[in-house]
């Protein structure tokens, strides 16, 4: 797990978020290594959004400390986590279903040539860049075309594409399984694996306990704002773990 | 889980999508100039004026007429938005310009300061006075394009009901200066301004070339700068928009100020015309300009449009109206035949995407 870096890529020491008098997240210690899989589980309301939302810079913890890379951060806008390295695929995947695979991967970070006062996009080396992005993540994805044509898998491919332009040391992915087919959740693991090949760390939000056992090397389980469980993933069990997110056990 | 390494990737699933499929082929825009053609082949078997040069002129002018505030408002339209003051802007800015035109061109007004000749200072730099009383016109635009922008983007308002009320503000400020009579251009520079709102350049009407120029420029920004990709972006998905980073705010009040700067030269052009600005002129105009978006593709849900659309639809209005006029048809079918073309040209783009 640990090959040569020592500090984890994120570190999460005593966090903690009230809104108003609910307490939604209380006391989570957390830490990711680069190239790792964590499997961050629980029931609705559990507290696994909020904490996504902490670490992609949506709203500012109440408590505690977040470091990353070794070094305190402290996000005001998701756009001050995407500058460190902190990539986010949300559930909708946020795509603009009117543009092409590579407008949307390069979105609000376009390569530009400059011909004197005026920038006018670079159309070419976006696609070819794309087009590399796609290939590493082995997906067939053509960048010229529109997303609205596209299979549930292509679009995550360009949801996950738009992460490595950044070279992210974090990727979150929430839900990327929900609504997609069998073959296309096959599609979505090996782009984690793709991930993790290349040293990035993933944590993947998700319900679905068989796509978290294939994919994770660890799994973190939430149950009304605290952190229940954290355990390797060969030292637990889908049953113990669905025991962990009803509270049919308390910690593990 | 291994998958072969395959490096370029193989297409062997994800088949190519065919030109005839992509681009315009694929889109409103495209069928309704295909419409627009078959029309323009019916007008000239139906009557032999309908391509003299004459007539050619006469709709060129026309459609130009509607085309610049057009392609403001495909803008708006892009990004899911609506404009409803453009026909109020294109009045109010047209009144103040040709009113500063003739208080700066006054003597004895109280703003000038009168020169040995008689004449007031600023008329005896030549273009001075026009150059002045448009830029007025524009700037007047300007702010109401401000006031719209920052209620819909910062406020949070919704784009129909802000637009709605500053289509009444605007007009009721329009007859508020002018006191509900109309304005003139006058002044030693009025004859410069006729000539480049009305005049024409080897034949070519003049409005007819600001709207080329304006079009081509607007499909360069659209399609080739990170501007118009913000736009449509924020037509298709505005929280996908906000979360990667694309500056919203700044990007809705940047459309509906290039709206009312549109729909404001629109106006201007349009008083040299008609030799004035009478309060009630452009009364309405919003629904032509808005129907000449929509029939030419533009998608008020967003995301969709583009400059070529915006003058297909307007071309399209006006060979109606024109044809109408030559078949000697009553022109009060006019109306009733453009909202039945809104409906048919939408109905074909439901049914073709229905089809793919």
């Amino acid at each position: 797990m640990t090959k040569t870096d020592a500090t984890p890529v994120l570190e999460l020491t005593g966090i903690g978020k009230e809104f108003g008098a609910i307490r939604a997240l209380h006391d989570v210690d957390m830490q990711v290594w680069p190239g790792e899989v964590v499997g961050l589980m629980g029931d609705n309301g559990a507290g696994k959004s909020t904490l996504v939302k902490i670490i992609a810079g949506n709203f500012r913890p109440t408590h505690g400390e977040m470091r990353f890379a070794g070094s305190a951060v402290h996000f005001n806008r998701p756009v001050d986590a995407r500058a460190v390295g902190i990539e986010v695929v949300y559930q909708d995947l946020a795509l603009a279903d009117n543009l092409t695979a590579a407008a949307n991967v390069f979105l609000g970070r376009e390569l530009k040539r400059r011909f004197g006062p005026i920038a006018l996009l670079d159309h070419k080396a976006m696609a070819s860049r794309a087009l590399e992005l796609f290939g590493e993540l082995r997906s067939e994805t053509r960048p010229d075309d529109l997303v609205r044509q596209m299979s549930g898998g292509q679009r995550q491919a360009v949801a996950i594409a738009r992460t490595r332009l950044s070279n992210a040391r974090l990727v979150m992915m929430d839900e990327p399984t929900a609504a997609i087919s069998v073959r296309q959740v096959e599609q979505v693991l090996g782009l984690i694996h793709r991930l993790k090949e290349q040293g990035v760390a993933v944590m993947l939000i998700s319900h679905r306990m068989p796509d978290v056992f294939a994919v994770c090397d660890r799994v973190v389980v939430m149950r009304r704002g605290e952190k229940r469980a954290d355990k390797s993933i060969h030292q637990t069990s889908p049953e113990e773990v669905t025991a962990l997110i009803t509270g049919a056990k308390e910690a593990a | 889980m291994a998958m072969p390494l395959e490096s370029p990737i193989s297409f062997t699933n994800v088949g190519k999508i065919r030109w005839w499929q992509r681009g315009i082929f694929a889109s409103q825009t495209g069928y309704v100039l295909l419409a627009l053609a078959v029309l323009l082949v019916i007008m000239h078997f139906a009557s032999p004026y309908f391509f003299t040069q004459g007539n050619m002129q006469n709709v060129a002018k026309n459609f130009s007429f509607i085309a610049i505030a057009t392609l403001g408002v495909t803008f708006v339209i892009i990004t899911g938005g609506i404009d409803l003051s453009v026909g109020s802007m294109m009045c109010f800015s047209a009144m103040i310009t040709s009113m500063v035109m003739t208080e700066l061109s006054a003597p004895g007004s109280p703003l000038v300061h009168m020169a040995a000749d008689g004449k007031t200072v600023l008329a005896n730099v030549p273009g001075l006075i026009l150059l002045i009383s448009i830029l007025a016109g524009l700037g007047a635009a300007l702010i109401a394009g401000l006031v719209n922008g920052f209620c819909i983007a910062v406020l949070g308002l919704s784009p129909f009901v802000t637009t709605l009320g500053m289509l009444s503000i605007v007009r009721g400020l329009g007859y508020v200066v002018s006191n509900g009579r109309g304005s003139f251009p006058g002044g030693p520079d009025a004859d410069y301004f006729y000539a480049l709102t009305s005049g024409d350049v080897l034949g070519v009407p003049a409005p007819f070339i600001y709207l080329v120029i304006l079009a081509l420029t607007m499909a360069v920004v659209l399609h080739h700068t990170s501007f118009g990709r913000h736009v449509f972006a924020l037509g298709g998905n505005e929280k996908a928009a906000e979360l990667t980073g694309i500056p919203v705010v700044r990007v809705k009040i940047e459309v509906y100020v290039i709206c009312a700067l549109a729909a404001g030269l629109q106006g201007i052009i349009i008083s040299g015309w008609l030799g004035s600005a009478p309060a009630n002129m452009a009364m309405s105009y919003e629904l032509n300009v808005i129907a000449a978006a929509v029939i030419g593709g533009a998608n008020l849900a967003g995301g969709i449009g583009g400059p070529l659309g915006a003058i297909v639809g307007c071309v399209l209005l006006e060979v109606i109206r024109n044809g109408l006029v030559l078949a000697q048809v009553s022109s009060y079918w006019q109306q009733t035949l453009v909202g039945v073309i809104i409906i048919l040209a939408v109905l074909v783009d439901r049914v073709r995407s229905r089809m793919t």
